[in-house]
């Protein structure tokens, strides 16, 4: 591999039948990603099952109770190489019952592929899908219209597709959807282009996310720096050493900018970006490094480091898109921990705005239980001022997570309004 | 503005600082657990970049079987006294004399499964509240479901069906007393990423990952090396070949493979040419189909 290549992680959603795991095992089998060993415990578990040639679809199944339903609990991890890129799967289950699985898979996501079988088109789980990579700002959609074989590779069932998608995505806040009419069963279009369907200018899945251009997807602007911990070194080499561990979040911090520390307000410069080989003129996101100030200021854990001319938002009270991620449901004005960054706090849900149908997007303002799936608008205070800006612009600084100090469970995650 | 962007060793690099940071901010008594083989090796490397340049303010654990290649102990003490760093060593051997566990029997018993008792006794007895660890989900199908911060309860046992949800880069640490956390900084690393970077860094690892010669017997499609623990079969024959360890655990279940590999980069050429998987050579992980997923229920590392 190259010293430039970049990482790309994406995520698929999808259930049994729209051939998800087909496809996953199509890209690993195609690329070559896939093992002699591992693809002999497929055979031999394709034969016990009695299924006919190799089932790439088993090649995604983790656990045993997996194993035994043919189905995907929960997100796995999946990973392959090719010449131009590594790639990170997080591979989620598409079923309603969990979307909180789906949630989780997207939030770290550069790119989301959306299945949709085009015998059935735009399905409800299709905008259920959409609706989940719009509401956590996946950068890059690409729907792949599977299953063309079936319908004799026609371009008209393709546009078909197409057509309803955009009507109901139009709706939502995707910047950049591509399509593609594949054959994850025979692999048309997926690593190869196909033979099937000449009328299909663009290119094959695989092509697509080697090439599509990510350096843009984190934030280059706010440069936010959330301080993890304190070195304090105290040897001969560095006895009045004192720097900031962080990882940039967002922007660009440079050696002499004004910073302004959130959220006691102190301003001081930047001295020295520090990492164990050598110190840096500048540190951008995602790096993890160590900073220094000009001045001897009262720094710990949960603070943020910002440039003075550019500093985030400062509030006790936010509103939030949160998805309930837990069996019990959200208690009444019920008082949660709540960790935004490094920061950890007390917050409470003042109040529940309205909850997201995700089959049809339409608002509910009469429900206000938070059950386990449910996505909703609601309102938060929190004891000290979070340092925040809106997901949208920043999905680092801009989440939340819920965590019940009864049973230490995370039970809530939110993206900031 | 094109220039701004992290090549994806860096990338991997940066996200395991930032866990290891996290690990060190959220709890009061973590460890590495150091079994001498690379991936351990690498969460050491990168954990002295993470504190630098403080020392890695955490002890080393190791779970020593008794079973050991005399290179890996040799190693471990080197790089204990390199970092300045405290050992820990959980003993199998004591484990068995005070009767925790018993040795398993025949041909193929070996004291994998022994070490999770010896494990969590040690994690108990220290009062650990985080064993970091060397796991990644590239490995094996169990692991691809681990959490960077993976929740053990109070008898120290995994619930793959009821993890907590992993958002974002936010990782919920908290836990009541007797609970311990396992945290992988490397989770996202595949066995090439980790060959690339001990190749770019010039990181030291035991000679047993290089070509050598050595005594061996063919068993169960690998290369057992000889050692005073191997009882020999009437069929099975003694010979010396030019081998080397693509994992390292137990001498007398770690299968070596013939090669000329003897340096990284003829290494990072291997692997990129491999079609079987690392743990292939495994015989702990051979005996079923979720033999991994059983152990780690259990405790296993």
């Amino acid at each position: 591999m190259l010293d430039n290549n970049q990482l790309l992680r994406f995520t698929t959603a999808g259930s049994v039948d729209d051939g998800k795991s087909t496809l996953i095992g199509r890209l690993l089998y195609d690329s070559k990603s896939i093992f002699e060993d591992q693809l002999e415990a497929i055979e031999t578990t394709s034969k016990k099952k009695g299924h006919q040639g190799v089932d790439l679809a088993l090649f995604t199944d983790g656990l045993r109770d997996e194993r035994e339903q043919g189905i995907t609990i929960d997100v796995a991890y999946r990973y392959f190489t090719t010449p131009k890129r590594k790639f990170i799967i997080a591979d989620t289950p598409g079923h309603i019952q969990y979307t909180r699985n789906m949630v989780t898979g997207a939030s770290t996501a550069n790119a989301a592929i959306i299945l949709v079988d085009a015998r059935h088109g735009v399905i409800e789980q299709t905008r259920r899908h959409s609706f989940i990579a719009s509401l956590l700002q996946i950068p890059h959609v690409i729907v792949c219209v599977n299953k063309m074989d079936l319908v004799d590779f026609s371009e008209e069932a393709y546009n078909k597709v197409i057509n309803q998608f955009e009507e109901f995505s139009s709706k939502m806040l995707v910047r950049d959807v591509r399509f593609i009419p594949i054959s994850a069963l025979l692999g048309d279009n997926v690593v190869n282009r196909s033979r099937n369907m000449e009328w299909y200018q663009g290119a094959p899945l695989l092509h697509t996310l080697e090439t599509m251009h990510i350096s843009s997807d984190i934030n280059k602007v706010d440069a936010r720096f959330p301080v993890q911990t304190v070195l304090r070194p105290q040897n001969d080499s560095h006895r009045d050493y004192r720097g900031y561990a962080g990882r940039v979040v967002s922007g660009i911090l440079r050696v002499g900018d004004d910073v302004t520390v959130m959220p006691s307000g102190f301003t001081s410069k930047i001295k020295s970006i520090d990492t164990l080989e050598k110190s840096l003129d500048e540190a951008y996101a995602p790096m993890s490094v160590s900073v220094t100030l000009e001045d001897d200021i009262d720094i710990s854990r949960g603070d943020m480091i910002v440039r003075s001319n550019n500093k985030p938002e400062a509030s006790q009270d936010i509103e939030v898109m949160l998805c309930w991620l837990h069996n019990n449901s959200a208690k009444p004005r019920a008082k949660y921990s709540i960790r935004h960054t490094s920061n950890e706090q007390k917050a409470m849900i003042k109040e529940v705005v309205y909850k997201f149908d995700i089959n049809t997007l339409e608002r509910n303002s009469e429900d206000k239980e938070l059950k386990m799936n449910d996505i909703s608008k609601v309102k938060i205070r929190t004891t000290k001022p979070l340092m925040f800006d809106s997901y949208r612009e920043n999905r680092t600084t801009g989440s939340i997570i819920l965590v019940d100090d009864a049973t230490n469970e995370t039970v809530a995650a939110g993206m900031i309004v | 503005m094109s220039k701004y962007y992290l090549n994806y060793l860096d990338e991997l690099e940066s996200e395991a600082i930032y866990v290891l940071r996290e690990v060190w901010a959220q709890f009061d008594n973590p460890v590495i657990l150091f079994s001498g083989g690379k991936d351990s090796i690498l969460v050491t490397h990168l954990a002295k970049k993470a504190f630098y340049p403080s020392k890695i303010p955490f002890p080393l654990m190791h779970v020593d079987t008794g079973h050991n290649f005399p290179e890996t102990i040799k190693f471990r003490d080197d790089i204990i006294r390199e970092l300045g760093a405290e050992l820990i060593v959980g003993s199998v051997q004591e484990s068995i004399d005070e009767g925790r566990v018993a040795e398993e029997k025949g041909k193929n018993a070996t004291r994998n499964a022994l070490q999770i008792t010896t494990l969590l006794d040690a994690i108990e007895f220290n009062k650990i509240d985080c064993a970091i660890g060397g796991g990644r989900r590239d490995e094996e199908k169990a692991r691809a479901k681990e959490r960077f911060f993976s929740h053990r309860d109070d008898f120290g046992q995994w619930d793959p069906k009821n993890q907590r949800p992993e958002l974002w880069n936010i990782f919920n640490g908290k836990h009541f007393e007797g609970e311990h956390f396992r945290a992988f900084p490397i989770s996202n690393w595949t066995e090439m990423d980790v060959w690339n970077y001990i190749k770019r860094e010039n990181i030291a690892i035991p000679s047993l990952y290089f070509a050598h010669e050595r005594e061996v017997v063919w068993r169960q499609d690998s290369w057992i090396p000889n050692s005073e623990f191997l009882i020999l079969e009437d069929h099975e024959e003694i010979v010396t070949k030019k081998i080397r360890f693509r994992t390292l655990g137990d001498i007398t279940i770690t299968g070596g493979i013939e090669s000329d590999a003897d340096t990284l980069e003829k290494i990072a050429d291997e692997v990129s040419g491999m079609r079987q998987t690392e743990r292939g050579n495994r015989s702990d992980d051979k005996r079923s189909e979720s033999a991994m997923e059983d152990r780690k229920r259990q405790g296993y590392f």
